[in-house]
């Protein structure tokens, strides 16, 4: 398959996830979002890594092993925070977290 | 070996330590010993000042240098002393005066408390230091801390008794005024040293003489000294303070106003003869302004009542006179007339303080009248002081005036005829002073007409020396027309200053010139005695009497042309510029941080998505500025 | 060995001050720190004056280039001695002023003058930095601690401000820096870094600015009433006496000989802005009414004198500049210690309120005329060969064709010092008591002995000049050398 459909395929997701996160309130959503940008550049790293083996070797799929590491540490950390909100003002609506403003 | 003038240190320094022990003893010392140091330590320089000028007659003047006062690189000024034929002559007089007047004080300021009895004769030896320094320095700036030491003494004695407000202004308005002149005296030195290279006289005037000066440089030069003699001598145009100086004690008034700090002008100018003769517009200027403040002077003084003011405008008519023979190159006839001037005006000073003592601190001449009778050696003396001044053969006054004039008569006949009438202004208002003083009925309370005495022995004691001065003091300038070999004064001075050459107009025009002032003055005499001798009180002055009477509203006119201005202008500089235009740029930049500070902070709302947003714009701005700027 | 004990002394002794729980203890520590350190000074100058005993070289930041070099060179000296002589006036001078948690007040003074010993004597440029902020510091706390009502407000403009020129200067010397040929701090990697014209003309503003608001010169000066009038008097008096000198200090220390080129090409605008400055300050303190802002005012008219002086790049202005520091601090510290205990005797500082003090204070009145008469520079007194000097120096400068309109403008200042030093005398001292002052006490020991101090050193080197004049000699002729022009005017 040529390159340009991986990239298209993550460029769309990329954009989804920019999107959401732009647009939505719900901080598990906006999660979300970035969780499937991570992934878009995941799947661009494996295909880069796939379409140059000799000279680059596997250091793009083992980056995408490093990012997914950091991912779930991120997740387990966000998903924490996104708890302590809720459990505090019973609402996921990061629009309600701006008291450093004042 | 070392020459015995070395010594002369000792001079100034002995009043400096009356100084010293009058001041720091001032609480603990009876008056009768801190009159007898007070009056010692003169008596002792007035010696010394003897033995001096006979060494100096013998042996001619000498430098004695005693440490570096400051030494900058090239600039090189010693603090040095100077004895030669002028301060010699200078010393004699000044202490010589000094002591008199510091023996009539014991009596005159005998009420004060011991403490500031004491203070008072701390002052008056500081002063006499000062002035001692001033004459013997053997550089100008030397000359210039002796210069601004009397305007110091000259300063805390007009303000002796602090507590009266008025005389504590006429002492800063004396010390401020003097400070005008002292800044062109301060001007004139460094114009010296950048010239010469440092302020020694005899280096300067070797300078001058072998015309090294350029012709502008010695102008300016002359013109600043000229203005630094005019802020202490009193001449046009800072002579107002001198008149005010009277609220200090009355033998204040005759040492320092009368006989010896004001005529420090004369004596600067008389030792820098060198420079002014090379300038002729710098003389010019000197003999005019001297000769405008002769008759100014003169014309206040003819409708002045206080007794002390009038005699303060005579003295400043006076020191016209010496500076109008300054202009003209007459420089030993101007030191004669300090001399003669130190003896007759603080005499006619002492008088008046015995008056004034006998009156129980009187001073308007309105108030008084027939004191002759009661106070016999003071009216006697006085009208003594009065001939003197006035003018009239064999009294000192007429030798000296007589030079003045004779002088004045050589370079222009109208000069003469202004300087005559000036002359003739002195003997008018000296005898109005004399006749309503001392003539006619008593016109006081009777509390005073009780109370007037003849004063004590120390009073009149000096009064009858200075008297026999008035009469005497002139005899060593008789001149030629009289006297074979007269003259002597000058000639004796002809180290200092050079003897004036050029043909004399001859001895018949002299002879003629006397006698016509000699007439004139006595003409004046004998009408203001049909005048004054039945003095009556009159109602207010009008015309142009009034305006004499308020001295021609010259202090108005500096009031409101330079103090009110001033003033006003530092208010302005204090409540408007200083607060909203410096300071309100400092606080302007002050208030422009926080207020954009505060407008910044809006950006920051604290909503994540916006962040988010403002995150990929600026990404997405940067790539594409890249994708252009990579072109 | 001298300079490091002249730092570490007051250091040492300041840091130990934070401990001592009793305010007398504290109080009496500090006067014996303070002529501890007189001491060293005066044996800096006096029998201990070989050349090795003055250095000390170590290394600091190697990697930069930064030493731990002081020396005490002539104007060091006179500096040193004044910032030495001035501590243990002004604690006796306000022995009896209680403070608030007097232990930090002390100690904060001391540290502050380990700041100013440092930068008297640093001979490296990031050294002297970093002394120039430890003075600083320890009087923004002093002030806005134990200030007047205003305090806050005023000692916090004080610290931006100089903070402000701080800065600038950092910038400035870490060009210099940049382009010294060794990558080097030293003074005389510094002087011989040989800048470009161009160059030296941006970076003199750096410095300039920096020093001018320390001095200050018109129109950097407004922090300087508002603190003088709110500071805690004997703050006022290490401000006034000893730290605007500072700014005096590093602009012939760092700016003359560091940027000849563009000191020649400003000194016609540097020195107008002086004489504005000395002419607007004074006719501003003619009109005031509160003591402490008079004296300030005063103090900016002096300050701008000693700066035109410097830029008339003359031997005889430069020496005159250098005594004047040393005889400024001591008389503005004497007329301040009046200030004060008029101050604390009637609770205020209002000209039109007081007057007829010398009845009933004769002493104090006696004192005070003499310090006044040394503050107008009367001859005999300290400042008159100062004066003297620096108006020389003014009129025969070479490098400048202004000089004569320099000199009468600037001679103006000397009527106008007058004018307002009488009146403030007459205003307060003379005229008949009233109700406020009726029952005035004169001065008491303490008092009079750092007033004692004050006039003997007035009189002494009054009469004397010489001996201050003796030891900066070759300072000013060393600066002056590195400060010519000539040569590089000739070659253009």
């Amino acid at each position: 398959m040529p390159i340009v459909y991986y990239l298209y395929l993550s460029l769309a997701l990329f954009c989804i996830g920019i999107v959401g996160v732009l647009t939505r309130r719900n901080a598990i959503i906006i999660f979300m979002c970035i969780e499937i940008m991570l992934n878009a550049v995941n799947l661009l790293l494996v295909a880069f890594s796939k379409m140059h083996p000799p000279k680059a070797g596997i250091d793009g799929q083992l980056f995408v092993f490093f990012i997914m590491v950091v991912a779930a540490a991120e997740v387990s950390v966000g998903l924490a925070i996104i708890v302590m909100m809720y459990r505090r003002i019973h609402s996921v609506d990061v629009n309600f977290l701006n008291r450093l403003k004042h | 070996m070392e020459n015995v003038l070395q010594i002369v240190w000792l001079i100034p320094f002995l009043p400096l330590l009356g100084f010293l022990v009058n001041g720091l003893g001032r609480k603990y010392m009876p008056k009768a010993m801190v009159s007898i140091v007070g009056c010692g330590v003169i008596l002792a320089s007035f010696l010394m000042s003897i033995w001096v000028f006979i060494h100096v007659r013998e042996g001619g003047g000498y430098v004695a240098d005693y440490f570096n006062f400051i030494v900058v690189d090239k600039l090189k000024i010693p603090f040095a002393l100077q004895v030669d034929e002028l301060s010699s002559l200078f010393l004699m007089i000044i202490t010589g005066v000094g002591f008199l007047i510091h023996v009539y004080s014991t009596a005159y300021m005998h009420e004060e408390k011991p403490e500031h009895f004491g203070r008072y004769f701390a002052y008056l030896n500081l002063f006499v230091f000062s002035m001692l320094l001033l004459v013997m320095g053997a550089n100008y700036v030397i000359m210039f801390i002796g210069w601004e030491g009397v305007g110091l003494c000259s300063y805390l004695l007009i303000g002796y008794w602090f507590k009266n407000v008025a005389f504590n202004k006429a002492a800063n308005k004396a010390f401020v005024m003097n400070r005008i002149g002292d800044l062109a005296f301060l001007i004139a030195i460094f114009w010296i040293i950048a010239k010469v290279g440092n302020a020694n006289y005899a280096d300067v005037i070797a300078f001058a003489k072998a015309g090294k000066f350029g012709a502008s440089d010695i102008t300016v030069i002359t013109l600043l000294l000229f203005v630094g003699a005019t802020g202490k001598s009193a001449q046009i145009p800072l002579y107002t303070w001198l008149p005010d100086a009277m609220a200090g004690p009355t033998p204040v008034s005759a040492l320092i106003h009368a006989a010896t700090m004001v005529t420090a002008g004369i004596y600067m100018i008389a030792r820098s003869n060198a420079l002014y003769s090379l300038s002729d517009l710098t003389m010019h200027v000197v003999t005019y302004v001297g000769l405008a403040t002769a008759i100014l002077a003169a014309t206040i003084a003819v409708q002045q009542n206080d007794i002390k003011k009038v005699l303060a405008y005579s003295t400043v008519s006076q020191l016209g006179y010496m500076f109008m023979a300054l202009g003209l190159g007459a420089y030993s006839a101007a030191v004669f007339h300090v001399m003669t001037h130190a003896f007759f005006k603080a005499l006619l000073f002492l008088g008046s303080g015995s008056v004034i003592h006998a009156m129980s601190g009187e001073q308007d001449i309105r108030n008084m009248g027939g004191l002759g009778k009661k106070l016999k050696i003071t009216s006697f003396t006085f009208l003594m002081g009065c001939i003197a001044i006035a003018g009239i053969p064999p009294f000192s006054g007429f030798f000296s005036k007589d030079a003045i004039l004779l002088s004045a008569f050589e370079e222009n006949k109208a000069l003469y005829a202004v300087a005559l009438l000036g002359a003739l202004l002195t003997a008018f208002y000296m005898f109005r002073l004399f006749f309503i003083t001392f003539t006619g009925k008593f016109r006081g309370t009777e509390d005073q007409a009780h109370h007037v005495h003849e004063s004590p022995l120390s009073m009149t004691l000096p009064l009858i020396i200075l008297a026999v001065l008035a009469l005497a003091g002139g005899w060593v300038g008789i001149p030629e027309v009289f006297m074979k070999g007269g003259d002597k004064l000058s000639a004796f001075l002809s180290p200092v200053i050079p003897v004036k050459e050029g043909e004399s107009p001859g001895h018949s025009t002299e002879l003629a010139l006397m006698a016509i002032s000699t007439i004139a003055v006595l003409a004046v005499i004998a009408f203001s005695w049909f005048r004054f001798r039945g003095y009556q009180r009159k109602g207010e002055a009008q015309g142009l009497a009034k305006v004499l009477e308020n001295k021609w509203y010259v202090d108005e006119l500096y009031e409101k042309i330079i103090v009110k201005p001033l003033q006003q202008f530092g208010s302005f500089l204090n409540d408007v510029f200083e607060r909203s235009v410096v300071d309100g740029l400092v606080n302007g930049v002050g208030r422009a941080v926080s207020y954009s500070s505060r407008q910044l902070r809006l950006l920051q709302s604290g909503q994540v998505g916006s962040y988010v947003l403002l995150m990929v714009l600026s990404m997405l701005l940067i790539f594409v500025l890249q994708f252009f700027l990579r072109k | 060995m001298i300079p490091v004990l002249l730092i570490t002394i007051p250091l040492l002794a300041g840091l130990a001050t934070f401990f001592i729980r009793d305010e007398k203890a504290a109080r009496s520590w500090a006067l014996l720190a303070s002529l501890l350190t007189l001491g060293c000074a005066v044996a800096g100058i006096t029998f201990l004056k070989g050349a090795a005993n003055l250095e000390a070289h170590a290394q600091w930041l190697p990697a930069l280039g930064a030493q731990f070099s002081v020396k005490l060179d002539g104007m060091g000296q006179l500096l040193c001695l004044l910032t030495a002589v001035s501590y243990p006036v002004i604690f006796l001078g306000t022995w009896k002023a209680t403070y608030a948690n007097a232990k930090n007040f002390f100690a904060l003074m001391l540290l502050a003058q380990a700041g100013l010993m440092g930068v008297f004597l640093s001979m490296d440029a990031l050294l002297f930095y970093f002394f120039w902020e430890l003075a600083l510091i320890p009087m923004y706390f002093l002030c806005s601690t134990w200030g007047g009502d205003k305090r806050i407000r005023v000692s916090f403009k004080f610290f931006i401000y100089t903070f402000l020129g701080s800065v600038l200067m950092l910038i400035g010397i870490l060009y210099v820096y940049g382009m010294t040929k060794d990558q080097s701090f030293s003074i005389n990697s510094f002087y011989n870094a040989g800048l470009s014209n161009a160059q030296q003309n941006k970076l003199f503003w750096l410095f300039f600015i920096a020093f001018a608001i320390k001095m200050p010169i018109f129109p950097f000066h407004t922090w300087q009433p508002d603190t003088y009038e709110q500071a805690p008097t004997a703050t006022t008096m290490v401000l006034s006496g000893v730290m605007v000198k500072m700014g005096v200090f590093a602009v012939i220390r760092w700016l003359l000989p560091v940027l000849p080129l563009a000191s020649y090409a400003w000194g016609d605008v540097v020195t107008t802005l002086a004489i504005t400055g000395m002419i607007y300050a004074s006719l501003i303190a003619i009109r005031q009414d509160d003591l402490k802002r008079l004296v300030a005012y005063s103090s900016i008219a002096h300050i701008g004198l000693m700066c035109a002086a410097i830029f008339s790049e003359t031997e005889s202005g430069m020496q005159g500049v250098m005594i004047q520091m040393f005889n400024h601090g001591i008389n503005i510290i004497g007329l301040w210690l009046v200030v004060e205990m008029i101050e604390r005797q009637f609770g205020t500082r209002k000209i039109s309120e007081l007057g007829g003090l010398a009845q009933k204070a004769p002493a104090m009145a006696i004192l005070l005329v003499i310090v006044a008469l040394a503050n107008i520079a009367l001859p005999l007194t300290n400042a008159f060969p100062g004066e003297f000097l620096m108006f020389n120096g003014i009129f025969s400068s070479t490098v400048t064709q202004y000089y004569l309109w320099f000199t009468v403008l600037g001679g103006l200042s000397i009527i106008f010092g007058a004018v307002y030093t009488l009146n403030m005398i007459r205003k307060v001292f003379y005229g008949e008591s009233n109700a406020l002052t009726a029952g005035a006490q004169d001065i008491r020991w303490n008092e009079q002995l750092a007033l004692g101090v004050i006039v003997i050193l007035i009189l002494w080197l009054g009469v004397c000049p010489q001996t201050l004049l003796n030891t900066v000699q070759e300072t000013a002729h060393s600066i002056l050398n590195k400060a010519d022009v000539l040569p590089y005017i000739r070659k253009h």
